[in-house]
């Protein structure tokens, strides 16, 4: 895992400060900026899948045994594009 | 819960990302992973939003091969590397995901060489009208009427009209790309990453922070500008077959909602009257261009 900025000393940054190891930003949970959370309600919602598709942080994923959608709050920012798209307002937000 | 390890994520732009709540880029980057699927990209990423997104080094939110270039160079540096992967009989793709400031103004002169050439990349512009990641300055993707960090009023000039110009290169392919027709938008995804030659897309991405709106009005903006006929929903193949994708219902009422929803317009004296008169001499433009 790579370490941050401040625990590395300049021997160990690689030539040409490439990065090897691919998408290691997920460490970063960037959920922490949320001031408000989006609930949902899985009896008003219609499957539509509008919030997956709209999601910007991918935050939002099916879960096919359940038959619901589940939310990342790691990475979910509050965006609150998921609320607004839903068609019969399954999802609303609330105060984090 | 899925964590960010699990194929859902894609091989693009990963959580953890920098952007902004709400950012309209990430939902493109979205909609173009899932569109392209399994298929091998090098991204060249210029200085634009999309750099700052991949996190402060040694981080990084890409998981695909990223080369940041300079603003002025990203249509020659991804020349550079498509020509290297035609030598080594690569099937990987190279794609350009640029700002506006790098595509409309300072990338100009290489994005027109490379389109000249008719090098095989694909050349994606995310269109947020300012130069967001170094403070909203503005740009000449800026409409009309809008307000910027360093102009008092609103902006005079009206905005650039970047397809005409890539369309007077006579490239295979280029179109503009909605976010709020997810159908629409995938089918050009898909045929401009398989496509050969230079193809070029542009999409409107709605900035909260630039655009003063709010985060969960993304969608939505674009939803507006596509219907009040402010952002035209077209395709343009080898310069002359010019396609119409969507008919905008011109309404009135939603060109306000649209200058309603964004504090950038307040400052401005233009009003729905004037723009309404500009969105209709390009629209009997691109209706001869298009019969």
């Amino acid at each position: 895992m790579t370490k941050p900025m401040d625990q590395i000393s300049w021997q160990e940054i690689e030539a040409g400060a490439v990065i090897t190891e691919p998408g290691n930003a997920s460490c970063y949970h960037t959920g922490t900026w949320r001031s408000q959370r989006p609930n949902y309600d899985s009896s008003v919602c219609i499957r539509c899948w509008r919030c997956f598709v709209m999601c910007p942080d991918a935050a939002i994923s099916p879960d096919f045994q359940k038959n619901i959608f589940v939310w990342n709050y790691d990475y979910c920012k509050g965006c609150g594009i998921c609320a607004y798209e839903c068609p019969v307002k399954a999802i609303t937000m609330e105060e984090d | 819960m899925k964590g960010p390890e699990s194929p859902q994520y894609g091989r693009l732009l990963r959580p953890g990302n920098t952007n902004c709540g709400g950012c309209g880029m990430s939902v493109a980057f979205q909609m173009f992973r899932r569109s392209i699927g399994e298929t091998n990209v090098q991204l060249v990423i210029p200085a634009c939003c999309a750099a700052v997104a991949a996190g402060g080094f040694p981080f990084s939110a890409y998981e695909a091969p990223v080369l940041l270039s300079t603003f002025a160079s990203a249509a020659s540096t991804a020349s550079g590397m498509s020509q290297v992967a035609r030598l080594n009989c690569e099937d990987t793709r190279v794609v350009c995901w640029a700002g506006d400031g790098g595509t409309y103004d300072i990338g100009l002169a290489s994005l027109s060489g490379a389109a000249e050439r008719n090098e095989d990349i694909l050349f994606v512009c995310y269109d947020n009208e300012i130069y967001g990641n170094t403070g909203g300055q503005r740009s000449s993707a800026t409409p009309a009427g809008a307000g910027a960090s360093n102009i008092t009023k609103g902006k005079i000039e009206p905005k650039k009209d970047i397809i005409g110009i890539m369309a007077a290169h006579g490239i295979p392919y280029a179109a503009t790309v909605s976010l709020a027709n997810p159908d629409d938008a995938r089918r050009k995804f898909e045929r401009s990453i398989n496509g050969k030659g230079f193809r070029f897309l542009l999409i409107l991405a709605p900035c909260p922070t630039g655009w003063k709106s709010d985060p969960s009005m993304t969608i939505e903006l674009v939803r507006l500008a596509v219907r009040s006929g402010l952002f035209p929903v077209i395709e343009v193949e080898n310069g002359n077959r010019w396609t119409i994708n969507i008919d905008p219902d011109f309404s009135r009422a939603d060109l306000e909602r649209y200058l309603s929803l964004q504090r950038r317009f307040r400052k401005s004296e233009i009003n729905p009257d004037d723009m309404g008169k500009a969105i209709d001499l390009q629209w009997g433009k691109l209706r001869t261009l298009a019969s």
